[in-house]
């Protein structure tokens, strides 16, 4: 086995968590039952990695086996990247060809090949006909870089693909192209989403996060469920604007439905418009040049924050559209100019 | 045509305190309520919770004793409102039967209004200011204690202390006025 190959391995491993070691190695399916059967796991890691190493060595373990042991590392913790999303479309005319996986990877696999020469490409198949493509990036005259691979999660059923956000961006052009010409499509676009949820980020794509589920809860009319947390049952106290709470609640529910939010970390809103004022002569609003300014909203859960803020009293309902639009126009980076 | 809260236009009920609390936060109100309510207390108290005011009309409120106007300082919108609330209140109440609870000031890094700005409102109608953190239960619960006190006297259930009376008490105890500053 190879020294970088060994050493690519070995970092992969430690970077597992212990809990989740064997649940990763079988899943990666290369090590058999029985190898896996005389490792001890109770022991220090450094311990047990190096046992496991030394059983890859036994199996001759090559660079596509341990690229597969890293892309199910980053399936298990897909939090780690941040993944932008992008959209193809055929040409116009264009018949819709059934998909070929296999022709699929392998022409993906030579476009890249062809226009860098080191390159390491490594696919895995999962559920919903997705294909996790892992790529690491070289040039004409280095090897690839193993530590900084991306990872695209394509769809082949959808013009969708959610790709890793990199530092290595002179790739993404490459990327584009190799993807849109293997699935045999004309055209690629970045959407203006972006978020480390992958989960959330499909839901709102495919407009999956609409789905009320029947919960037994399902049967008790609206008020009594949503206000029933609210209201404290002891007589002694009134909500003198039981009717607003009531309003509030309502447009709430109408707005952002039962359902649980898509998590997304953040919406950005880049505004060039110009100066409004009611004060008569003031400088700035003598301006002709649009203002420029960047208003960031940041939460570990963004949408289900919004969703708080009025019946919590923070702030009047309903909410601005260009706060609650957010999932319907499957946008989370917003470029604002005056009409 | 807009409705004025007045502390007489009412006939009190037997041994009834009604406290009226005044917010843009439901949450911290109810908690607030909840600590009040847990409080021994000869009096049968009433509290009741509104975002702002004008009240809705009803024939069948209570008389209220004593109104707690809960600015949080961590919220430019919550002194607005409370700004947009005192315009319905009648000057009589004024007489020590108002006081202003200002809540965040523990979280400095949070407080989009300054300190200064409350203690002017406050002054402005010579109402007491108390500072609590609502959301720390220990604080909550030692405020929700004085409030009842102060309920209760402003209900005329403590012989011999007024709400008049209370005012004047806090007001030769405060420090130096605020021109002074």
């Amino acid at each position: 086995m190879d020294e970088t190959v060994a050493e690519f391995i070995k970092r992969t491993i430690l970077k597992i968590p212990m809990n989740e070691l064997t649940t990763i190695l079988k899943a990666w399916d290369f090590l058999s039952e029985n190898q896996l059967q005389t490792v001890n796991f109770r022991q220090r890691k450094e311990s047990v990695v190096q046992h496991l190493i030394h059983l890859c060595e036994e199996k001759r373990a090559s660079l596509n086996d341990a690229a597969l042991l890293d892309i199910i590392y980053t399936q298990f913790h897909q939090h780690q990247k941040v993944w932008d999303v992008f959209q193809m479309s055929k040409g116009p005319g264009e018949d819709v060809d059934l998909f070929d996986m296999k022709q699929f990877k392998n022409s993906f696999k030579k476009i890249l090949q062809r226009a860098l020469k080191n390159v390491t490409v490594s696919f895995r198949e999962t559920e919903e006909n997705a294909v996790w493509i892992r790529i690491a990036w070289g040039t004409q005259y280095t090897k690839p870089n193993q530590y900084k691979p991306t990872y695209v999660v394509y769809y082949s059923q959808t013009p969708y693909a959610f790709k890793s956000s990199s530092t290595l961006r002179r790739n993404t052009p490459l990327l584009g192209q190799a993807l849109t010409i293997a699935s045999k499509h004309h055209q690629i676009v970045k959407m203006d989403l972006r978020s480390r949820y992958l989960d959330s980020l499909k839901a709102i794509v495919f407009k999956q996060y609409n789905q009320t589920f029947e919960t037994h809860n399902s049967t008790t009319p609206l008020q009594e469920r949503s206000l029933g947390l609210d209201i404290n049952m002891d007589s002694r106290i009134t909500h003198e604007n039981i009717v607003e709470k009531q309003r509030v609640q309502r447009i709430t529910q109408e707005t952002f439905g039962d359902y649980p939010q898509p998590q997304l970390e953040f919406a950005q809103y880049k505004l060039e418009t110009k100066f409004k004022s009611d004060l008569n002569g003031s400088i700035l609003a003598e301006r002709e040049e649009p203002l420029r300014c960047l208003i960031k909203f940041s939460s570990p859960h963004l949408l289900e924050a919004l969703k708080s803020l009025a019946p919590a009293g923070i702030a009047d309902a309903p909410l601005s559209p260009l706060l609650t639009c957010i999932p319907n126009k499957r946008k989370n980076y917003f470029k604002i100019r005056d009409k | 045509m807009m409705s004025v809260l007045r502390p007489l236009d009412k006939l009190p009920s037997l041994n009834t305190a009604t406290i009226l609390l005044v917010g843009t936060e439901d949450a911290l109100l109810q908690q607030l309520a909840d600590s009040m309510l847990k409080e021994d207390c000869a009096s049968e108290l009433k509290v009741h919770l509104a975002k702002s005011l004008p009240l809705p009309s009803s024939v069948n409120r209570p008389r209220i004793d004593l109104i707690v106007f809960v600015v949080n300082l961590h919220s430019k919108y919550s002194l607005q409102n409370t700004e947009e609330s005192l315009r319905h209140v009648d000057a009589s109440f004024f007489l020590g039967k108002v006081c202003f609870l200002a809540t965040g000031a523990g979280q400095e890094s949070h407080c989009s209004i300054h300190r200064h700005t409350v203690v002017k409102l406050a002054h402005t109608y010579q109402s007491p200011l108390l500072y609590c953190d609502l959301e720390v239960e220990g604080f909550r619960a030692t405020m929700a204690q004085r409030l009842v006190r102060v309920l209760q006297i402003c209900a005329g259930h403590v012989p011999g202390v007024s709400a008049l009376n209370l005012l004047s008490l806090l007001r030769s105890s405060e420090g130096p006025s605020l021109e002074d500053l």
